[in-house]
């Protein structure tokens, strides 16, 4: 009945676990009771839930990467004080069984959980508004990415409580992560999470890159498109070309695991070394699909804050889009060090390098945008020039990686852990949290405190150098990653700089959570009544704040790039009159219910319980065809209600 | 003259590049900055070149951003404010080709060095200064990365250890590589840095020690949970000292590496001690690539060639066993089963004389 799952499987013998269960508990009962007493789930379910509309999906996304930071940054703090601790015959407080679940755990997270959907949220909320159209090109398809992506974190997450996780680094290479070295559930979780979260991420390159191409508006020629919906563009097109690999290499995977197929073991013809290569087919893309959005961030942000017209429009689209496809040629510097020849190992180094071209003229490019500006040094600002700092090192030392000489020294050290979390932190995170500070105020209507954000970003930038320069260092010294515990105990004190450089990043994400809290108190003081906050360019300025359901009540025209700027310009007069009903998608719960499913044919396949899984596969197909027979799918909003909307605006820009 | 002066610069810019650092980190061991194998110094070279190299271009960049930053803040109203210039040929061909000309520079590097470095080809000199003496014969060491430890095969002396590698010094050493069931990196940052060591596959490594001395050896690709534990030591010995090392292992002649030996060995077991073998299986690093150390079943090259030639057919599929050992998974291991031949009726897949050790 309920296959491998028995009362062993809960870790009831780890304290830790066991703790971190009941404040998970307690906190989620108070959660609940709070929705229950001020009777918010009706409210929740129809306006959040089901919502088709990609500004809300948008938001939605933001939230769930944020509660995954917080288990991903827990697990970080857990192994920085494991390592930090476990020297010279102490073993830590983490046994090998428990701590390689968490550094996997941590860099699944992180990546799938946290980077991508703050990523997708991020492009959900804005894309549609820069490119004035009125939702997404698919809005149920959207509602059902985001339940995808919520059910693969959920299957994440239950792996804490229930079995345990997968111990195998976070690609999970065979011959390893295969059913011999591997029997336990951990695996399973972490196939079935991230197969059901790719489905999400997939769809929603699709429904995206549809939008993008479709739904501009008029006069919105692609070299007039915003550098963000750029480069949004070219991550999703990445997107749709690299999850199909990850999706084809986890089944061929689960194959080998379930039926003993053999694709991935050393016997009968197996090659784990393919894994490894499509693995990294779709993984070294994953890369550049995080970073190019945060690149869209940056140039909106130097160019609005700048008040200057962004340097070099066009060399910054062919950038992206070189990137784009360069992200393609260079999987195999992930492997130069198992066994290829001199001339493979050097195309693909060389490769490699060649991507620094376009990131590097990206870099000048902002550089003289900012070149005879007059910056205004709001949050999103000094992100930006925090993240010139810090990422040109961490280019530099990837393009350092991508010597093959050099990586048969550094592959696998910290060393190689500093450059990509030199990277990423320094790229993408600082990149998303300069776009949540500037894009803050109009999704919720007010700006978000200056004091926390500041705090947190100097927390943030000392934090990151102070964590991750020890880790450059321990990885000229020959210290390789995941390890457990250390007998050299004269690594310890880096190892202790790099423990204290973590909590100074904790400190940085509590200040943005107070900022959060803060602004929220604060919010009628900072209030945005125009719409337009910062002087921004592009067309999300041209709408209230928030925006109406809506987005435009007429499609914006557009002349010029920085349309909105261009409008301004000229003398733009909002329309008051004249409106006309907007014909508008409805709200559907099928994505919650199709996600449900998904989690439990999840369940059913990681616990062999045989007949869930074959039970929810059964339901998901028949709830999927029924929701094809669902006509009632569109509305118009009545053109009164649009005009007391677009009333009501009018008198809030006239200060009254 | 010319070689003289590069390196003299060479020197002089990797002290201006490590200066501050070396300042810094006095006091602890910065072993891939100072090794002790003529591959690995050349490995730091590359590191240290291509560092500076890319400094070039990094050190004006963040120089320029701190300025323009502050150059252009908004307090600042004696800076000139241009809100539309937005391009400039000259600026972009500039920006465009100042990387272009830095990487054309370090990808000839890199071709370079990844050709001369390559860890398939064998060693050339001892150092920088030293050529490869004429009468000197590499030393050949087979490794094996087993759950969790390293087995060190010495075909040419016939001793075998356990988690110890002993190298005699300015002596070229080629590794054949492979692993018995995952994959884990042979790593030894003070002669040559790492090359995976995969099963059923072989890697090789081209490496000299050039000090005595003892040196950390590793697995540098996590491998479940004995992981950590699995270090080695590696000394550098004097060529009397690595003959009086061979002259030990042998001398202990009750402990030998049979076939049986090393399945028992293979079993996955933590933090083993060092242990030395007087003789091993002949052929044995053969059958551990070949996954057939447990002779009843069909050697990997021996499969390949069968299959080259077409393949049994339908022969093929009832050839295939169960193995009556418990997996960690509970499922039943099968295996393609070896063939009986008129040397070994028994279908063991060993040459009758090999056995004997067994």
């Amino acid at each position: 009945m309920f296959g491998r799952l028995s009362l062993n499987s809960l870790p009831l013998h780890e304290p830790i676990l066991v703790a971190t269960f009941a404040m998970v508990a307690l906190g989620g009962i108070a959660l609940v009771a709070a929705i229950t007493k001020y009777r918010l789930w009706a409210y929740l379910w129809r306006e959040w839930f089901t919502t088709v509309d990609h500004k809300r999906i948008g938001i939605m996304y933001v939230i769930l990467a944020l509660v995954m930071l917080l288990r991903g940054f827990s697990d970080a703090i857990m192994m920085r004080a494991q390592q930090a601790i476990a020297f010279g015959g102490s073993e830590g407080y983490l046994p090998p069984h428990h701590y390689d679940q968490i550094f996997t755990a941590h860099g699944v997270i992180m990546i799938f959980f946290f980077a991508m959907p703050l990523v997708t949220g991020l492009m959900n909320f804005v894309v549609p508004l820069q490119i004035g159209a009125r939702d997404v090109a698919f809005p149920f398809l959207n509602n059902f990415s985001f339940w995808m992506t919520t059910a693969g974190a959920v299957i994440v997450m239950m792996s804490l409580f229930v079995g345990e996780f997968a111990q195998t680094g976070w690609l999970a290479y065979p011959p390893l992560s295969g059913i011999e070295a591997s029997p336990g559930v951990g695996v399973d979780y972490y196939i079935w999470a991230l197969q059901v979260a790719g489905v999400g991420t997939l769809l929603s390159g699709v429904n995206l890159i549809a939008t993008i191409v479709k739904m501009r508006a008029p006069g919105m020629s692609m070299m007039k498109m915003p550098v963000f919906t750029w480069t949004s563009l070219c991550t999703n097109v990445l997107i749709v070309a690299a999850f199909p690999v990850l999706t084809a290499v986890l089944v061929l995977l689960s194959l080998d695991r379930y039926v003993g197929t053999n694709f991935f073991t050393s016997d009968f013809g197996g090659n784990p070394m393919m894994y490894v290569n499509l693995i990294w087919i779709w993984g070294h893309p994953e890369v550049y699909i995080l970073i190019l959005p945060a690149f869209g961030i940056f140039s909106e942000v130097v160019s609005t804050y700048s008040s200057k017209r962004l340097f070099g429009y066009s060399s910054m689209v062919y950038a992206t889009v070189v990137i784009t496809i360069l992200s393609y040629l260079v999987w195999l510097h992930h492997f130069f060090t198992m066994g290829s020849g001199a001339s493979v190992n050097s195309f693909f180094g060389i490769t490699t390098m060649v991507i620094s071209i376009p990131t590097g003229a990206k870099i000048f490019n902002w550089l003289f945008t900012m070149y005879r500006g007059r910056i205004r040094y709001e949050l999103p600002m000094m992100w930006t020039v925090g993240f010139m700092v810090t990422f040109v090192v961490g280019g530099m030392t990837g393009v350092l990686l991508a010597v093959p000489p050099a990586d048969f020294q550094l592959h696998n050290s910290l060393f190689l852990i500093a450059h990509f979390h030199n990277v990423i932190i320094g790229g993408v995170v600082f990149g998303l949290l300069a776009g949540i500070t500037y894009w803050f105020p109009k999704a919720f209507g007010y700006k978000l405190d200056d004091f926390w954000g500041k705090l947190s970003f100097w927390f943030w930038l000392v934090g990151f150098w102070v964590a991750f320069m020890p880790l450059y260092v321990l990885g000229l010294m020959g210290v390789t990653r995941r390890v457990n515990h250390f007998d050299d105990s004269s690594l310890q004190i880096w190892f202790v700089i790099a423990a204290f450089g973590a909590v100074l990043i904790a400190c940085g994400i509590a200040c943005f959570l107070i900022q959060l809290v803060v602004s929220f108190m604060k919010r009628d003081q900072l209030r945005d009544w125009t719409g337009d906050p910062w002087g921004g360019r592009t067309l999300e300025w041209a709408t209230s704040s928030p925006p109406p359901a809506y987005n435009f009540a007429f499609t914006p025209v557009v002349h010029d790039n920085d349309a909105w700027w261009d409008m301004k310009k000229r003398g733009f007069e909002r329309p008051v009159e004249g409106f006309r009903p907007i014909h508008m998608p409805k709200n559907t719960g099928t994505g919650v219910i199709l996600s449900a499913l998904a989690v439990a044919f999840s369940v059913g396949m990681i616990w062999y319980m045989w007949w869930l899984a074959a039970l929810s596969f059964v339901a998901i197909l028949v709830v999927s065809i029924v929701h094809t027979f669902n006509y009632d799918r569109e509305f118009y909003i009545p053109a009164e209600d649009v005009a007391r909307a677009e009333g009501a605006r009018t008198r809030m820009l006239a200060g009254e | 003259m010319v070689s003289r002066v590069m390196g003299m610069a060479s020197k002089i810019l990797r002290l201006l590049a490590l200066g501050p650092l070396a300042l810094l980190l006095s006091g602890c061991n910065l072993v891939i900055m100072n090794p002790s194998g003529d591959v690995a110094a050349q490995q730091r070279d590359l590191i240290v070149w291509s560092t500076v190299l890319m400094l070039i271009i990094i050190v004006p960049v963040i120089l320029l951003t701190l300025f323009f930053a502050w150059r252009y803040r908004q307090s600042n109203t004696s800076a000139t404010y241009d809100p539309d210039w937005h391009h400039s040929t000259r600026l972009e061909v500039i920006i465009w080709s100042a990387p272009l000309c830095i990487i054309v520079a370090l990808g000839g590097l890199t071709w370079v060095g990844s050709h001369l470095l390559d860890p398939y080809r064998p060693i050339a000199r001892l150092d920088a200064e030293r050529p490869l003496p004429a009468d000197v014969k590499p030393l050949q060491v087979d490794v094996v990365a087993l759950d969790w430890k390293w087995l060190f095969l010495y075909p040419e002396q016939g001793v075998a250890s356990v988690n110890e590698l002993a190298l005699p010094v300015d002596v070229p050493v080629k590794f054949n590589i492979t692993a018995s069931t995952v994959m884990n990196a042979f790593s030894v940052p003070a002669m040559a840095g790492m090359i995976y060591a995969m099963p059923g596959m072989q890697t090789q490594l081209h490496a000299v020690i050039n000090k005595p001395g003892v040196y950390h050896g590793l697995s540098a690709n996590y491998s479940g949970g004995g992981f950590s534990d699995m270090h080695f030591k590696v000394h550098g010995l004097s060529t009397d000292d690595f003959n009086r090392w061979v002259a030990d292992a042998k001398a202990n002649n009750t402990a030998q590496l049979g076939r049986a030996e090393y399945l028992e060995l293979e079993k996955p077991s933590h933090k083993e001690p060092v242990r030395h073998f007087a003789s091993f299986a002949p052929d044995l690093f053969n059958a551990v690539v070949n996954r057939c150390v447990d002779a009843s079943r069909m050697c990997m090259d021996q499969m390949m060639g069968i299959d080259m030639r077409g393949g049994l057919g339908m022969a093929g599929t009832i050839n295939v066993l169960t193995s009556p050992e418990p997996t960690p998974s509970g499922k039943p291991q099968r295996y393609v089963a070896a063939f009986c031949t008129f040397a070994d009726a028994r279908g063991t897949g060993q040459p009758a004389q090999s056995r004997a050790i067994n």
